[in-house]
């Protein structure tokens, strides 16, 4: 009990911004017309590719000998980058066509 | 002062997610919303590869960082430069699984790290905490992954439906068993059971596997969506991992606006996301096809006749579905659309929620072939005018215009929100043959008397029409 109350006071400012951020996705999103959701959906995939800054974190924290955890993440680093550039790109190209009219 | 400035570059960060996903919301401001969130994401890594520090100590490893982020970069650039629109789906889904890929891998490196506190048994609850974010980040990592590997091999056709019996029952033990597993280590871990934390990692992957086979290849827009906000957590958990608000904003704010987004999916289709995940709707209804009191004499038209009763219309409304999508005849279309206008033909899109492969997906399919946005009409503003409308066009659409969803209380689809073209004074119905849609019914709409036929395949349909049209 002790314990999980002391996670909770270490961690206070992180639950409220969990909170919060509930609110304002729920907030954000409800007004999208259903004619964005895919590009919508390609976007927040992208968002979610900052899930790389953990890997870059990671990967600089491995001293340099420990070639099964520098290869781990080397891998995590690559994977986390495609999500980042490959979810950016793809909703970028989708809402550029929304942009050419007549 | 490195360390303030990089706490400043996620500031930055977290709120370009929120007003870039905000931008998205609009049409005119969509495309600076993504740019701007891509710029905010930015900042952040670069921060972080250059100002982060722990206990005074910076990162190190650059040419593994950099290496990593080069080779990503040119193979998430090529991806998605080259990938057809119609493709868009599967390729938000690979994303999507290198994202809960990435989240699984930093759980397990963490873990590695923890390994030695491990075996000497000196883990204080603080670790626990720690232990806890790291067994959730491994855990809905690997779901995603997996699960979205399957989502991509079935939207490009490459991995078929598969369901066992008592599949479901058995996928409920197995998340069980994952769960219990978890706590149960978290609560005795030591020197002698921490290799079963791998085994964790091994049965997430094949629950991941499980719990998207069965569902059909048409509900795969949701599960994406699902497993989309899945990613979304496992990335806020690296947030608890390493005190990192960003990560934790853009995490969450993925998560609700997924799982939101899911809902809104379900809703459009009239099923609950429980009926879309258990139910494996898409495998075992359509075998059992209902046979509907609807059945009877349906009237062909040939490409002549089409293509003067739409030449001499006032207004057509043409209504694309799943089969204009499959058959990549988007262009076709518009050259079609093009002409009927140089004729005086007044022409317009009526575009329902679910139609195409996404909610939007048709849309982005149009706005791929030209379609000006204006042309496109929602379902509420198109069912107002079908009624002053003289021919309907459906491109191999078949639930979304079923008159059963608003008839017959027995249909599957009842209740559901269709287009309602029987309004209209003509429809042609192109579809490849009689078969029923996904939904597995009759379509009573085929066998009414101002409906007629259009058999064939919806780009070589287009095309004759096309040039039968240029000839007249």
């Amino acid at each position: 009990m002790d314990s999980i109350l002391g996670w909770i006071q270490t961690h206070i400012e992180m639950i409220y911004i969990v909170i919060l951020s509930i609110f304002l996705g729920i907030e954000v999103i409800g007004r999208v017309p259903s004619v964005l959701h895919t590009p919508l959906m390609s976007g927040a995939n992208a968002i979610h590719g900052v899930v790389i800054i953990g890997a870059i974190i990671v990967m600089g924290k491995v001293e340099p000998g420990n070639y099964a955890a520098l290869i781990i993440g080397f891998l995590a680093v690559v994977l986390g980058t495609l999500n980042v550039v490959g979810g950016f790109v793809v909703t970028d190209r989708m809402l550029e066509m929304f942009r050419k009219k007549k | 002062m490195g360390l303030s400035l990089l706490t400043v570059c996620y500031l930055i960060g977290s709120v370009t997610f929120i007003i870039g996903l905000k931008m998205l919301s609009h049409p005119e401001t969509a495309r600076r919303g993504n740019l701007l969130a891509a710029a905010g994401m930015t900042i952040a890594i670069f921060g972080t590869i250059f100002l982060y520090e722990e206990e005074g100590v910076r990162l190190g490893n650059y040419p593994w960082i950099f290496g990593g982020l080069i080779l990503g970069t040119v193979i998430g650039l090529l991806a998605a430069k080259k990938v057809k629109m119609t493709a868009m789906p599967e390729m938000v889904s690979l994303f999507n699984g290198m994202g809960g890929a990435c989240a699984a891998l930093i759980s397990v490196i963490e873990f590695g790290h923890l390994a030695h506190l491990i075996n000497a048994g000196n883990l204080t609850d603080i670790h626990k905490g720690t232990l806890l974010t790291i067994f959730l980040g491994l855990i809905i990592g690997a779901v995603s992954f997996a699960g979205s590997m399957i989502a991509w091999g079935k939207l490009n056709g490459r991995i078929r439906d598969f369901a066992f019996k008592g599949q479901q029952v058995f996928n409920l033990f197995l998340l069980a068993a994952i769960l219990t597993g978890a706590g149960y280590l978290l609560m005795t871990l030591n020197g002698s059971n921490y290799a079963l934390f791998y085994v964790l990692a091994a049965a997430s992957l094949v629950y991941g596997v499980l719990f998207v086979l069965p569902i059909g290849g048409a509900d795969m827009p949701v599960v994406i969506s699902l497993l989309n906000s899945f990613t979304g957590v496992a990335a806020a958990c690296g947030g608890f991992l390493y005190d990192n608000q960003v990560m934790l904003t853009g995490g969450i704010l993925v998560g609700a606006a997924g799982t939101l987004l899911t809902i809104l999916m379900c809703k459009a289709m009239n099923r609950s996301l429980t009926n879309v995940l258990i139910g494996s709707f898409g495998g075992s209804t359509s075998g059992t096809a209902v046979k509907g009191d609807a059945g009877g004499v349906y009237k062909e038209i040939s490409i002549a006749d089409a293509a003067v009763c739409m030449a001499y219309a006032h207004k057509v409304i043409i209504v694309p579905g799943y089969g204009l999508a499959v058959a990549q005849a988007q262009h076709v279309c518009h050259e079609l659309e093009k002409m009927l206008e140089d004729k005086g033909v007044e022409v317009t899109y009526a575009i329902h929620p679910v139609a195409g492969r996404m909610p939007g997906h048709m849309n982005v399919l149009l706005a791929e072939a030209d379609v000006s946005y204006d042309k496109l009409q929602e379902m509420e503003q198109a069912n107002d005018q079908f009624r002053n409308t003289d021919v309907v066009l459906i491109l191999g659409a078949n639930d979304v215009v079923n008159p059963a969803a608003k008839t017959d209380p027995a249909s599957p689809i009842y209740g559901m929100p269709i287009l309602e073209v029987e309004q209209a004074k003509t429809v042609i119905v192109n579809k490849r043959s009689m078969k029923p849609g996904y939904a597995g019914i009759e379509n009573a709409l085929f066998f009414q008397p101002k409906t007629s036929m259009l058999f064939g395949d919806a780009k070589a349909a287009l095309q004759q029409l096309v040039s039968e049209i240029k000839s007249l």
